[in-house]
Parts: structure tokens; C-alpha cells; sequence
């Protein structure tokens, strides 16, 4: 460990130097440096478990095999990283940043403290996932894929905050006229699913990996129900069956089916709105803002290379389920899904997180 | 009963795994790099692993494993070095450790506490292994039994112990207790993001203080600065030869004291969300209470040293079950290692799946942890009495080393200036509770499980409340499990108890009394504090209610504490043990030189590491406190310095890790290190 590092160093002195030399049209090499890979969140979450996954591929494919580090800067739900990354200017691919649902969803929302802007930063690659709501045994078991015989069970639900990506199945639930007491104030998923196995919660929700980890194991000992995904976004912007979970039903479709339940009009438009921004395109790398489009141009040709990496789908599927990858173009179209939301939407949320929970977005 | 069939085979099948030349090399490895790290307080596994990270992609899943874990068993392990040695908690694992462990190294006993802490440790490491080899086939259920009121009721249960540990004045340990309990709720709240004696004008506090500091200031900075003052050794005599043996014979003699609390140690590791960070106060406490004789706890006891040590680590196995289980991470370290597992081989999940497809991997981890706890044991052994002559050494020579050790520890916990700044003022404090004789010990209690405490009490009265409204015997049921019942009579039990012992334990020594006007100082300003938190708190609009009621309840208690102790003061003469006051006490008189000009010294190296940032600060430092208050010749403090630097760069650079940067840096762009 010790030769390697004192290696890198020795290498990194060279390089350094060298850079200062080379002209910013020669091919970009990154031999010999340390890319720098800044998670705004703990250890425990689905993020570092997604840079984790890429860090090594990533060093693989890079032109010169740079080491990539995965560094953590929990704090303030995300915020805090956030607004760190957006201090950081120019850089030469060594300081690269990754954001996820929770990144997006306080910039949306017009959270006062945040000062980050996604429209300077360079976006490389992003990837989405899914979500899974169940039931417990006893309520699954009133389950027909519509809500209608929910709707007089009270349901506890263990809430990472109100503002989270936790206001999905929230306002889910509350579309389909279900009666969902919320525990706010969880650590992460994980702990919701434990207050659930232990009968505290009696509903949850878990992203495709926590809930292929996790709750398949539930629903195969019968004691938790599969009730809906919020599904998958075709070529066309609707609403499908999430191609990891193909026998569960969308939202959508339980919506449809549930009396009351709309899938038009502005509480619909909403939930699709902030669907759309947290799921489909909810982790993305980015490096700094006015960083040299070579360099842009050849971390977004790594992350593509990785993605053609024949034994990319398998390895993938199993730690990040079958979801869409973008680089390029495709990744700088999925920040702008993955950002935009129109007001109506935008005041609806809004309006609701206030009423519901008394949250108010000074 | 069938998965007690499988057992037996998967159990061979993992030692057979085990027992390759290759794993137990990797063992070794690992075991090696831990020590090292561990040896350093505020860098435990989380930086061990992170630095292990990049070489774990498509390794082979057993030798990955025998890395990993070989770096994680033994951090608790090492860390006792710098408990023993120097008073500072090395991590969350062994602050009860030093309150025995220290005087015993003051008193020319390092040797015979560090083995004894190695022989107990290794013992816990041992019976925790076996332990869960039959616990973990039957965790889940059990695990599953602790909702919000039994894990409530176990984070007060912790609390509890403060009842022993609060001094000779029960009142103060309370207000001192809650003290830390408010000094944890500093930050956005954990329900509506309410800030809490902070503001967004200085974002460092709205994220909360972190253990590291807040450990390192409150026992390490107050012990480093009187030793300072005293200009001597550590060890205030020559240090005894061939003590390691005689510390192995310690252990032998308390050997069902070290049982019942590696035992201790295994079960509330178990249970999620606390993470352990009790278990070596619950063993200390559990120590004193089951001990006839108590006068000599917290002046050098050597089964003060034995019950912690025997706890954690069979901790980190009781860790497991939780990470494994259910794939909630007991502590930092664990939530690195499941992303590490993820990486080895085909990727490894953790989670319900494992125990049933995997179990023989399962039993591999648990072993493999059993293992390095021997292998780890028996270096650190053979080290401690060669380093247990570091208490020989003229301390002056020493402290410049732990200053820059322990404010690289603390720059670690956030990257951030700020951090040294509270380590500075967390340091300052834990002088002056020191001084006057308030317990560190339950400060330290109330910091740690504040968090735990105010999360499960919500929930659990956010879920009791949705329960009573469906019916009152829902509600009941939720509330009183006979787990709930009994932690309750535990908590009556132990705090009555502990009160009536408490007198005996004296964490600070015998502090003598004299004179009002320090102490009444001190009290005022701790009032001060604690009302300030409570109008501030006070002040949260009702839609984040959730946010308010815990520090507002924490702190009217402690108010009202206060204010006792302030009516008592005015009552008694000046020679009450209230008045207790370190100045007044004949070692004071010892004291070569002033805590001014001690404290001013660490000041001086963070006000220059704010102006040129922490490399440069730290080389004028050394240089100029070897030669001006050490007073040594220019060759040896050119060489001292010198050694000092490249050892923290050397480790900065193996770890990856960056330095405070200064006003300097702001202005102009620096090659590493001196960013």
C-alpha cells in the first residue's frame, strides 16, 4: 500500500508540474493524478454505494488511469456539499461531484439555504432508478390493485423528512385517499424498513436496490405485500411498468383504478413533476463549473465506455438494478428533466408540504 | 431448530476458508494497518477502510474479507495506547478506559493497564465470537423485539450511569449531564431542520458537534495542559519493569468480572441505532457495582481498565448482527464495510438474505473477527512495554506530538477550520469542569446519547400517540413490553445505586475546597449557557414543535439543577465540597507554570493555523515550543520538528487527507501540503 501511495505521490509531483506546461488542446492524460469524487452524503446511503460501484470502473476507463477517491461531506441533507461544489471553479477532472434526488429536490422547492446552481456545473453521466411501495400482511391482503378497500386502515409510515424523496410515496398515498400517519425524523430507508419488519411502520417504501436487497426477502416470507412502483418513463414521457419489477403495478395504474384517484389535473401533474425529477435521473456526476470541455468531453466518453462494458448489464443489475445510463448529450438532457419542474407543480408541492406538515420554505 | 442443522457444517466450512496460509497473510495485513491507524486518536476504521476502498472491486471475497476485517476488530484494541498512555479517548470505544487507565500510567503502572486492557480485550474479542455463533441463528427475532420505547428506554439506561459517574455533588453530575445532553442538540433539528443555537451566518454549528471533538476536548486537552503545567513525566515515577505480566494476571483474577462484560459488550452491541458508544460506560458502571471495595475507582483501579476493555470489543462482534441482518450499520466503520462488501467479488449484499444463502460466509466474518482480535492482541502485547516507556519521557517533549496529532484528528471530523476552533472551546470547558470538579464523564454521557435519546423518544411518542388514538390497550402494548418493564427497573435499580456509590468515585481525584468566587463563576456561566439555550430553543414556532420539546425539557432541568446549586452556594461555608476547586490543591502547587501561558500555547498554533494554514503554523510551532518552553538545543529541536512534520505528512498522504488551509491559501495557490 505504502510503494503505491508513495508512487502516486511521486507521479502526482510530475504530473503537476507538467500540467502547468501542456497546452489545454493535447490530449487529455490523467496518469499519475487523484480524482477527488465529493458524495454530500454519509457512507451508509445509496449514493456512496453508487460511487463506490463506479469509482473503480471509472479509474479503469479515464485515459491514463487515474486513482478515483470516493470522499464524503455529509451535511444539511446535501445541501452542505452542494453548496461547497459550487465554490469550486475551473478544475482539470480532478474534482468531481455526485448529486442525487435529494440534492434536486431542495433546489426545486426553493429551499432558502441553498446557493448551488445545477445550470453552471458540467454534468458526465447520470442514472436513475425506481421505488417500491408494500403493505403489510394484513393490509396486503385487502389489496386488489386499486386502494379502495385501504381507505379506512390508518397506516404509520417512518419518514425521512417531509421534504425528502420521501414526499413521493407521501403524496402518493394521499392521491390514492389513503390514511398515512407519518413517523418523521428517520435516519434512512434501511431503518424504515426495520420499523416495518418489527411492526412498528405499517407501510414502506424502498428504492430498487434497498427493496431487491431487502424487502423481496419480506414479501417472499408473506409478510409484506407489493403494492406499486412508481414506475418507468418511456421514450414519450409516459408513465410505464418499471422494466426491474414487471409484475408490479405503477402508481398510475393503481391511481386509475382507485375511486377519487386522478391521473390528470394539477395534483397528478405534481406527483409527476417531482417524479420525474427524482427518479428517472437521480444521480448524476458532474465536474466543476467552467471546467475544459476536452476534459468534459473525456470523462463523458469513460462513463460511456463503462456502459459498453460487456459485462456492464450484469454486474449492474445487481447492485443498481436495471435502469437507464446516460453520458453526453443524454446526461446534460437528464439534469434538465431532472431540474425542471413548472410552477403549478412547483406551488402545488409547496402549498401541500404546508398544510400537510406545516413545513414552510422561508 | 433445522437451521441449527446447517450450522454445524457452514461452521467448518468457514474455518476451512479461514485457515489459508493466503487469508490469514491478509490477516496479518490488515491486523498491522489497523493497529496503526488505531493508534491515533479520532482516525478509527472509517479512515482504515476508506483507505482499503479502491482495492476491493472483484477481489476475492475471503481475502477481502480477512483486510477488512483484520483493520476493523483491532482499532478498538490499539487505541488504548493513547487512553492509557495519554488520557485521550482514542475513539468512542474507550473513553471509560481512561478513566482508570490514565492514573494507573501516572502512577508507573502503564504496562501492567495496557495488558491487562489487551488480555480483556482479546478474552471480549473471543466470547463475543463464540457468542454469536449460536446468537446469530436466532438474532433476527430478538432484534426485532427493540422498537422506539425499548430502544428508548436503553439509550436512558445509558444515561443512567451517569448516576455513578456524577461525583460528589449528585446535582452537578445531573446539570453536567445535561449540559452534554444540550451540547448535543446544537444544529438543525433532527425532524424540521430547526436550528438550534446556531445560525446559517455559521454553518459549522448547524451540523452539530462531532464526537471526536467533543471526546478529545473534554478529556484529552485538560489532561495534556496540566501535565504541561507540571513540566514533568507522564508517570510520575519509574515506570515499573515487567508490568505486562502482571496485568495478565490482573485479568486472570477478575476473569468472570471480564465475562459478564464482554458479555455486556455483545448484547447492546446487538441492538441498532446506538451503536456501541455506551457500552464501555455501561461496563464501567456495571464494574463499580458489582465491586466490594471502590474507593480506588478513578485513581488508577485496574478492573476500571478490565470491565471497558472486555466490552468493546466483543461490541464490534454484537455490531455485526444488525449490519449483517438487516443491512443497518451499527457504527461509521460498519457502514463502510457494507459498501465494501458490495465491491468483493461478485458483490456481496448485506441483509436478510445473507444468514440463509451465505451463512458459512457469515461464520467467516464472525471468526475471522475472533482471529484478529489474537493476532492484534498478541503484537500489542508484545509492544506495550516498550511503549509504555513514553510515560518516562519529559512530557514538554511529548505534547507539541499530541497537539498535532489530535488537531489533525479533529480537523478530520468536518474539514473545516472550525473544527480546531471547538476543539479549542470544548477543550477549554473540559478544563474548567475539570478545575471545579464537575464530571467529565457524565458530559460526555449526556453528548453521546442526546441524539439516540431525543430520535427515539420522538418516535416513540409520534407512534404511542397514533396507537392510543386507535385504543388505549394498542397504546399500552406499544409502550410496556416486559423488555420496556425491565429496562426501567434496571435504570430505578442502577441510578439509585449508583448515587449512593457515586461519592466514592472520584473521577477527578480528591479535589479540595477553598475560596467562593471561582466556582460561583463557573456555575453562573454554566447557568448562563444553559438558559441561553433555553430561550433559544424556546423560541421554535409551533409547526417544528418536534424540534423544541427535547432541549427545551432537557434544559429547565438543568436549569433548575443549576439554580439549586446556585441557592446551596450561597448557604454553605467555602470550605463544602461544593466549592471543589483543582487550584486550591496541593498538586497545584507542583505546577511549574500558569494556565495561561500553557493554554496560550495551543492558541497559538490555531491562530496561526487561521492565518498560514496548518503546515507551516505547525513548523513554527514545533520549532519555536521546543526551543523557547522545552528550552532544548537547536540540533534536537530542528531534528524533533523535523521527524514531527514528516511523520504527519507521511500519514496525511497515505490516508489522503488535506490540512486546514490558512487566510494564506485563500490568496495564493500552494502545492500540498501547504494547501
Amino acid at each position: 500500500m505504502k510503494v503505491t501511495s508513495l508512487t502516486r505521490r511521486a507521479a502526482m509531483g510530475v504530473v503537476a508540474a507538467a500540467a502547468l506546461a501542456v497546452p489545454a488542446s493535447a490530449d487529455v492524460d490523467m496518469s499519475g493524478k487523484t480524482i477527488e469524487w465529493t458524495i454530500p452524503f454519509s457512507e451508509t446511503g445509496g449514493s456512496a454505494k453508487w460511487a463506490n460501484f463506479f469509482a473503480p470502473l471509472l479509474s479503469e476507463a479515464l485515459p491514463g488511469n487515474p486513482t478515483v477517491v470516493v470522499k464524503f461531506m455529509p451535511g444539511a441533507g446535501s445541501t452542505k456539499g452542494a453548496n461547497w461544489f459550487q465554490e469550486q471553479e475551473g478544475g482539470d477532472g480532478t474534482v468531481m461531484f455526485g448529486s442525487s434526488g435529494s440534492t434536486q429536490f431542495p433546489y426545486l422547492l426553493g429551499d432558502p439555504r441553498v446557493r448551488y446552481e445545477y445550470n453552471d456545473w458540467e454534468p458526465v453521466m447520470a442514472s436513475g432508478t425506481g421505488g417500491v411501495a408494500y403493505l403489510n400482511a394484513e393490509a396486503g391482503a385487502k389489496f386488489d390493485g386499486s386502494a379502495n378497500n385501504l381507505k379506512d386502515m390508518t397506516f404509520i409510515y417512518g419518514n425521512q423528512g417531509a421534504t425528502r424523496l420521501d414526499l413521493i410515496p407521501a403524496l402518493a398515498w394521499e392521491m390514492l385517499g389513503m390514511n398515512v400517519e407519518h413517523v418523521l425524523g428517520i435516519k434512512g430507508r434501511g431503518d424504515g424498513r426495520k420499523m416495518f419488519e418489527s411492526g412498528e411502520a405499517t407501510i414502506d417504501y424502498q428504492t430498487s436496490s434497498g427493496y431487491l436487497k431487502g424487502s423481496a426477502q419480506l414479501v417472499e416470507a408473506g409478510k409484506a405485500v407489493p403494492m406499486m412502483t412508481w414506475g418507468s418513463l418511456n421514450a414519450d414521457g409516459d408513465i410505464v411498468r418499471d422494466p426491474t419489477f414487471p409484475d408490479i403495478p405503477t402508481f398510475k395504474e393503481v391511481c386509475d383504478a382507485t375511486d377519487g384517484c386522478e391521473t390528470s389535473g394539477a395534483q397528478w401533474n405534481a406527483w409527476k413533476a417531482f417524479f420525474v425529477a427524482g427518479f428517472p435521473s437521480q444521480k448524476i456526476a458532474f465536474l466543476p463549473k467552467g471546467t475544459d470541455p476536452k476534459i468534459v468531453e473525456t470523462f463523458s466518453n469513460a462513463f460511456a465506455a463503462i456502459a459498453a462494458r460487456p459485462d456492464f448489464a450484469e454486474i449492474s443489475a445487481k447492485r443498481l438494478g436495471k435502469y437507464p445510463m446516460y453520458t453526453g448529450a443524454g446526461a446534460a438532457a437528464a439534469l434538465q428533466v431532472a431540474i425542471t419542474v413548472d410552477d403549478d407543480a412547483k406551488s402545488y408541492v409547496t402549498g401541500w408540504l404546508k398544510d400537510e406538515f406545516g413545513v414552510e420554505l422561508k | 431448530m433445522e437451521i441449527f442443522v446447517d450450522a454445524l457444517p457452514a461452521l467448518s466450512s468457514a474455518w476451512g476458508q479461514i485457515l489459508q496460509p493466503m487469508v490469514l497473510g491478509y490477516l496479518v495485513l490488515g491486523v498491522c494497518m489497523g493497529l496503526t491507524i488505531g493508534v491515533f486518536p479520532g482516525l478509527g476504521g472509517i479512515a482504515g477502510l476508506s483507505l482499503l476502498l479502491p482495492f476491493m472491486f472483484g477481489m476475492d471475497p475471503v481475502l477481502g474479507l480477512a483486510l477488512m476485517i483484520g483493520m476493523i476488530a483491532v482499532v478498538p484494541t490499539s487505541d488504548t495506547f493513547a487512553s492509557v498512555l495519554m488520557g485521550i479517548p482514542g475513539s468512542s470505544a474507550s473513553q471509560a478506559t481512561v478513566l482508570d487507565g490514565f492514573p494507573m500510567a501516572k502512577k508507573g503502572r502503564a504496562a501492567r493497564a495496557l495488558s491487562a486492557a489487551f488480555a480483556s480485550s482479546l478474552f471480549g474479542g473471543l466470547v463475543g465470537a463464540a457468542f454469536l455463533t449460536i446468537f446469530i441463528l436466532v438474532a433476527r427475532p430478538v432484534v426485532l423485539l427493540f422498537k422506539s420505547p425499548e430502544l428508548l428506554m436503553v439509550s436512558i439506561f445509558g444515561l443512567s450511569m451517569v448516576g455513578i459517574l456524577a461525583g460528589r455533588i449528585a446535582i452537578k453530575g445531573i446539570v453536567a449531564a445535561g449540559l452534554g445532553l444540550l451540547v448535543g442538540t446544537i444544529g438543525e433539528g433532527p425532524f424540521n431542520g430547526e436550528l438550534r443555537m446556531s445560525s446559517y451566518d455559521y454553518p459549522y454549528l448547524t451540523d452539530g458537534l462531532k464526537l471526536v471533538i467533543v471526546g478529545l476536548g473534554i478529556f484529552a486537552i485538560p489532561e495534556i495542559v496540566a501535565l504541561l503545567r507540571k513540566d514533568k513525566a507522564i508517570s510520575d515515577r519509574q515506570v515499573i519493569g515487567g508490568g505486562w505480566f502482571d496485568g495478565i494476571k490482573d485479568w486472570w483474577a477478575n476473569k468472570w468480572l471480564s465475562m459478564r462484560c464482554s458479555l455486556i459488550g455483545v448484547v447492546v452491541g446487538v441492538i441498532p441505532g446506538l451503536g456501541g458508544s455506551v457500552v464501555d460506560w455501561i461496563a464501567y458502571g456495571h464494574t463499580i457495582q458489582t465491586s466490594k471495595d471502590k474507593e480506588n475507582f478513578g485513581k488508577g483501579d485496574v478492573r476500571g481498565v478490565i470491565g471497558p476493555e472486555s466490552s468493546n470489543n466483543a461490541k464490534e462482534g454484537g455490531g455485526l448482527v444488525p449490519t449483517l441482518l438487516f443491512g443497518i450499520p451499527g457504527s461509521g466503520s460498519m457502514a463502510v464495510f457494507i459498501g465494501a462488501l458490495a465491491l468483493l467479488g461478485n458483490g456481496i449484499d448485506v441483509g436478510p438474505s445473507l444468514l440463509e444463502n451465505n451463512l458459512d460466509f457469515t461464520y467467516s466474518i464472525v471468526w475471522l473477527l475472533a482471529l484478529a482480535n489474537v493476532v492484534g492482541t498478541v503484537l500489542c502485547i508484545a509492544l506495550s512495554g516498550g511503549i509504555a516507556r513514553l510515560t518516562n519521557i519529559r512530557f514538554a517533549l511529548l505534547a507539541p506530538f499530541i497537539f498535532m496529532i489530535i488537531a489533525f484528528a479533529a480537523f478530520q471530523s468536518g474539514q473545516n477550520l472550525m473544527d480546531l476552533v471547538a476543539l479549542f472551546a470544548i477543550g477549554f470547558l473540559g478544563i474548567l469542569m475539570r478545575r471545579f470538579d464537575w464530571s467529565r464523564p457524565a458530559f460526555l454521557i449526556g453528548f453521546v446519547l442526546s441524539t439516540p435519546v431525543e430520535n427515539y423518544s420522538n418516535n416513540a411518542n409520534q407512534i404511542a400517540g397514533i396507537r392510543f388514538r386507535q385504543g388505549w390497550d394498542a397504546g399500552m402494548d406499544y409502550l410496556f413490553s416486559w423488555i420496556t418493564i425491565a429496562l426501567i427497573v434496571l435504570t430505578v435499580v442502577s441510578v439509585i445505586v449508583g448515587l449512593r456509590q457515586a461519592k466514592n468515585i472520584m473521577a477527578e481525584g480528591d479535589v479540595p475546597s477553598g475560596g467562593k468566587r471561582a466556582p460561583l463563576v463557573f456555575l453562573l456561566a454554566v447557568i448562563g449557557f444553559i438558559g441561553f439555550a433555553l430561550w433559544n430553543t424556546s423560541s421554535i414556532p409551533d409547526y417544528a414543535a418536534t424540534d423544541r420539546v427535547f432541549p427545551v425539557f432537557v434544559a429547565s432541568v438543568s436549569l433548575a439543577g443549576a439554580l439549586i446549586l446556585l441557592v446551596q452556594m450561597m448557604l454553605k461555608p467555602e470550605t463544602h465540597t461544593l466549592f471543589a476547586d483543582g487550584e486550591r490543591s496541593a498538586d497545584a502547587a507542583d505546577n511549574s507554570f500558569g494556565l495561561w501561558p500553557t493554554l496560550a500555547w495551543f492558541a497559538f498554533l490555531l491562530g496561526l493555523t487561521a492565518l498560514a494554514g496548518f503546515i507551516i503554523a505547525l513548523a513554527v510551532f514545533l520549532v519555536s515550543f521546543f526551543r523557547v518552553r522545552a528550552g532544548i538545543n537547536w540540533a534536537t529541536t530542528l531534528i524533533l520538528s523535523g521527524a514531527g512534520l514528516a511523520f504527519i505528512m507521511a500519514m496525511a498522504w497515505v490516508l489522503n487527507r488535506d490540512f486546514p488551509p490558512g487566510v494564506l491559501q485563500s490568496y495564493f495557490d500552494l502545492p500540498w501540503p501547504f494547501t
